[in-house]
């Protein structure tokens, strides 16, 4: 991303687009990565809105909502999700596992 | 037409804020501002004002919800004093990082410890780098109409301003004030068109995110060229406000300056006390003269060096302290000066902290010993030592 100069940004730090947040990678500040076992998660949508990137994705709706694998381009790793999962279906690994 | 009202300083700060009628004034009371809340919440109560008065628990949270009003779109104004000053300092940074156009009325009071209730400039002076447009008044009157100037400039470059007042010297002392025709003025201020407004549906906005090495240092610099215009704002919106009220909104005063030898420096209500002195000089014959400033941030350097670059001898007059440093109005003068290669003689008197009194004779003998260069660099003014 080219960074702007001091005249080309709004003043006084000011965001003036909506949304822009998606822009904003969170995903590098992660040391430690959640895996989700699919098969034990019992859908009962805990981690969902607890997730402070809002990165776990889901579809359907009402009670046939699912969640998705988390988006790891803004999971963040703070462990959040795996806290409050009431049948422990997410782990946390080291992300360094991951990184060649 | 204008009224003749009798008020004391704090009541000439209450009747700007009265006339500007601000959406939002945040506001906790403090020795010697309170006076002004209390007569503004008067006008709130009468219903004199459509002010939306919050009564909040510290200063912090004061200058909080005006940054928060403020960024909503309000016209928002407050006062504070002192350790109120010292307790909001946080937020009052963040009002000038978030350029918001805040006009705060500051009865200059001395910063603890000892605790003190009277007057100095330690307050204002100590948050004279926190982005603010700063205006000293020496008299009730000018108050008033500094109130006035301050809450167009502000708005106009969208930088918070503080307009200050010697405490109890000024905000308790009763004069008459002139105060114009609440038409006139109203049209003066006109309508707050804050183009960032939090509540704008249509324009979503975020105030206050966060930036680190990529981009703080672009956006507060933004602030440096938003000085810059206040500078020549100032001017331009003083010289409107002139046809209201037929007088003249320099960067400074120059009282008897054109053949004076020596000239003393100073800020607000010790201007006057110079000023008296000066008349009762001149009748001796004594070549003696005043510049009052006015606008202390953005400082006006190149003016002020060309107004004192051809006097023989200066002294500027502090009421406050940098410790370890040279005190704030002396060391912006000895900057600007630095600029005209200046060969006189410059000299540097701390006086009155903590609300010890400054007199005429004071000020008199401070020019007679200037006169016989008896006067030190460094020296100070009513201090026992
Ligand atoms: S680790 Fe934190 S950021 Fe990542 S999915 Fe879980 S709750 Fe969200
Ligand atoms: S909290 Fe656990 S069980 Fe519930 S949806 Fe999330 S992963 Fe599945």
């Amino acid at each position: 991303m080219t960074l702007k100069s001091n005249k080309d940004i709004p003043i006084g730090g000011l965001i003036d687009e909506a949304g822009s947040s998606k822009k904003f990678k969170t995903g590098d500040w992660r040391s430690f990565r959640p895996i989700w076992d699919k098969e034990k998660c019992i859908q009962c949508m805990m981690c969902l809105p607890l997730c402070p990137e809002d990165c776990i994705p889901s579809e359907g709706s009402g009670k046939d909502i699912k969640r998705k694998e988390t988006d790891l381009e803004y999971c963040k790793g703070c462990g959040i999700c795996m806290n409050v999962c009431p049948v422990k279906c997410i782990k946390m690994e080291e992300e360094s596992k991951f990184t060649k | 037409m204008s009224k003749i009202k009798a008020v004391t300083g704090t009541g000439a700060g209450a009747e700007a804020m009265r006339q500007i009628n601000p959406d939002v004034v945040p506001a906790f009371p403090i020795t010697p501002q309170t006076a002004i809340m209390q007569t503004f919440a008067t006008f709130v109560a009468n219903g004199v004002v459509d002010t939306e008065m919050i009564r909040v628990e510290s200063e912090h949270s004061a200058m909080s919800c005006a940054v928060g009003a403020s960024a909503a779109g309000a016209r928002v104004m407050t006062a504070t004093a002192s350790a109120g000053l010292a307790l909001m300092w946080e937020i009052v940074g963040v009002a000038s990082g978030l350029r918001l156009p805040i006009v705060m009325e500051i009865v200059n009071r001395a910063l603890s410890a000892p605790i003190n209730i009277h007057c100095d400039h330690s307050d204002s002076m100590g948050a004279r780098d926190l982005g603010w447009i700063q205006i000293y008044s020496e008299s009730a009157q000018e108050v008033y109409e500094n109130s006035l100037l301050a809450m167009r400039l502000a708005e106009k470059v969208l930088l918070p301003a503080m307009v200050c007042q010697d405490g109890f010297i000024t905000s308790h002392g009763v004069e008459n004030v002139e105060v114009f025709d609440d038409k006139d003025v109203k049209k003066f201020i006109g309508e707050h068109k804050y183009p960032h407004s939090l509540l704008n549906v249509k324009k979503p906005v975020t105030h206050g995110p966060l930036q680190l090495q990529d981009y703080y240092f672009e956006t507060r610099s933004q602030q440096i060229p938003a000085m810059d215009e206040a500078k020549k704002e100032y001017i331009k919106i003083g010289e409107e406000l002139s046809k209201i009220t037929g007088r003249k909104y320099g960067y400074f005063d120059e009282y008897n300056m054109k053949d004076a030898d020596c000239v003393i420096v100073a800020l607000n209500s010790t201007a006057g006390t110079t000023k008296t002195a000066i008349d009762k000089m001149r009748k001796e014959g004594k070549k003696v003269g005043l510049l009052k400033l006015r606008l202390f941030r953005p400082f006006p350097y190149k003016e002020v060096a060309n107004a004192l670059k051809g006097i023989k001898k200066i002294a500027v007059l502090d009421r406050a302290v940098s410790f370890g440093a040279n005190p704030p109005l002396y060391g912006e003068i000895k900057n600007a000066l630095y600029d005209v290669n200046y060969d006189g003689k410059l000299h540097s008197l701390v006086f009155g902290l903590g609300g010890r009194n400054i007199f005429v004779e004071d000020i008199e003998q401070v020019f007679d010993k200037m006169i016989n260069d008896k006067l030190e660099e460094h020296g100070t003014v009513g201090l026992r030592e």
